[in-house]
């Protein structure tokens, strides 16, 4: 008994990624509820003429899940069937390897958000595409971001292997209490509505209920939207990069075991 | 005959951990050369940096002419590898493994080259066969032809036949063989199987603690060392201090 015990508390002293997935999940979950208890406590109006407002911001959020632990998904397939090291030595440039999973990621995030959006009208007589062409921009823009996480997770795998895998599941509820997407940024305090602000996921997500609730659109939201997505986007291509590189050095292509 | 793999005063550090120290050696066309060492001797990880899985702390590889460091794309066009710690994706059929594969490496008539593999390493009957189904020695054939996809100049294994019984492992052994000879290859076997060595290889290195103690072809290492075998060469080396460089 003893001994299994101390199998898996060696396997987490040693690795760093493993002790932070201890520490942040019971935080994350906490700070997130609490904020959206907070919100509907003290707003209970708020939705009231914008039925279907929670959902369409719910299969927002869903997407920008699907593309991102997708991404997150096709990378960790390769380490566990062990097939890793075909891949890195097959004559792909890194660009190619990325590319391949952004277009696969997209597709699978369809697949997914197809039905989605299809049974939401005869359920609960909802359409997404309520939000009009727009509805296009703001799925654009999670997609970027979407598959922004997904490098960058892909990159932490690289750089510490498959003890980052617990970073790849929850990066999307990392970031949920700062993206604002089932509350307005004012409910945040404001030392996280500084941080929130930095993220494209508030522009998104405000701009979603600005569009159901006040009938308008701000293209102000949008555009800042597509500034933070390429900001985070070419820092993830850099670091993806910087991640081969020290892979190469410390030699994790040829070692993803536990 | 012409060197295709050149490999000069390579050394690998692990932060002050000093894996492989400053080793040398070519590997002629239609060359078998085996590499041999006690486990921790630095061979994995001379394979990874002929790869490109692993950068060099200092030294220089060339593969066919061309430098590895700069040119890693064109030159793993030209080479491959096996080794029983690697697997192909376990869902997809051997045929669809083949394909993705063929297509990663640019082939321009796959299904040719899948037949033609296929009707050497005795897979016909298996190509719709899910991968993870299979046993160890038809999994290990199949691997075997992913390696060869490419029709590589170069081939790398790593215990091509561990875990493989007799019967698989003579085969796999036999196809190299042949397989060598008519394509005027170069393979770096890494093996603890002795036997296997002395029947493949024209010449051995043998590595312990990150450099190269002794080299020759396997009845020249018998003679010098006068052991019976190489195996008995093997533990001698493996247990002496680093004095035979």
């Amino acid at each position: 008994m003893y001994g299994l015990f101390l199998r898996h508390f060696y396997l987490i002293t040693r690795s760093f990624p493993r002790i932070l997935d201890l520490v942040y999940w019971p935080t994350i979950q906490i700070t997130l509820w609490g904020f959206i208890s907070n919100f509907f406590a003290t707003h209970t109006t708020y939705y009231n003429n914008a039925v279907g407002v929670i959902l369409t911001c719910a299969i927002l959020y869903d997407f920008l899940f699907r593309t991102s632990i997708g991404f997150n998904m096709l990378f960790l397939e390769e380490i566990w069937s062990r097939n890793f090291t075909n891949l890195f030595i097959a004559p792909m440039k890194i660009g190619e390897i990325l590319t391949s999973l952004v277009a696969t990621a997209l597709i699978r995030a369809l697949i997914g958000l197809i039905p989605a959006v299809l049974l939401t009208s005869p359920l609960f007589g909802i359409s997404i595409l309520d939000l009009g062409i727009f509805l296009f921009f703001l799925f654009l823009s999670l997609y970027l971001f979407g598959i922004t996480l997904g490098i960058l997770v892909s990159a932490g795998l690289l750089r510490y292997g498959p003890s980052f895998e617990n970073i790849a599941w929850s990066t999307m509820f990392l970031l949920a209490p700062f993206g604002c997407i089932y509350y307005p940024i004012e409910i945040l305090p404001e030392m996280f509505q500084k941080i929130a602000y930095l993220l494209p996921l508030v522009y998104i997500f405000e701009e979603a209920r600005n569009i159901l609730i006040n009938q308008t659109v701000d293209i102000q939201n949008i555009y800042n939207a597509f500034m933070w997505n390429g900001v985070y986007f070419v820092l993830s291509i850099a670091l993806f990069y910087y991640s081969f590189h020290v892979a190469k050095k410390k030699g994790t292509l040829i070692n993803m075991g536990e | 005959m012409k060197n295709l793999v050149e490999v000069k005063n390579i050394k690998k550090n692990y932060g002050k951990n000093e894996a492989v120290k400053g080793i040398s050696f070519n590997i002629e066309e239609d060359e078998i050369l085996g590499l041999l060492g006690p486990n921790g001797s630095g061979k994995t990880t001379t394979i990874g940096m002929l790869l490109g899985l692993l950068k060099p702390t200092s030294g220089e590889i060339l593969i066919n002419g061309q430098k590895l460091e700069g040119n890693r794309i064109e030159i793993l066009e030209q080479i491959n590898f096996i080794s029983p710690y690697i697997e192909l994706p376990k869902k997809l059929t051997v045929k669809q493994n083949l394909t993705v594969y063929g297509k990663l490496y640019k082939i321009n008539n796959i299904n040719e080259r899948i037949e033609f593999l296929s009707e050497k390493l005795r897979l016909g009957g298996l190509l719709n066969s899910i991968t993870g189904e299979l046993s160890s020695g038809q999994k290990n054939r199949v691997s075997l032809a992913k390696a060869l996809i490419n029709e590589p100049k170069v081939l790398l294994l790593d215990e091509p036949t561990a875990s493989l019984d007799p019967e698989v492992g003579d085969f796999v052994r036999s196809f190299l063989e042949d397989y060598k000879k008519e394509k005027k290859i170069s393979i770096l076997l890494a093996s603890h199987n002795m036997n296997e060595v002395t029947r493949l290889c024209k010449s051995i290195l043998m590595m312990k603690d990150g450099i190269i103690i002794d080299k020759g072809n396997p009845e020249e290492l018998i003679s010098k060392h006068g052991r019976k075998n190489l195996e008995e060469v093997f533990l001698k080396l493996s247990r002496s201090k680093n004095e035979l460089n």
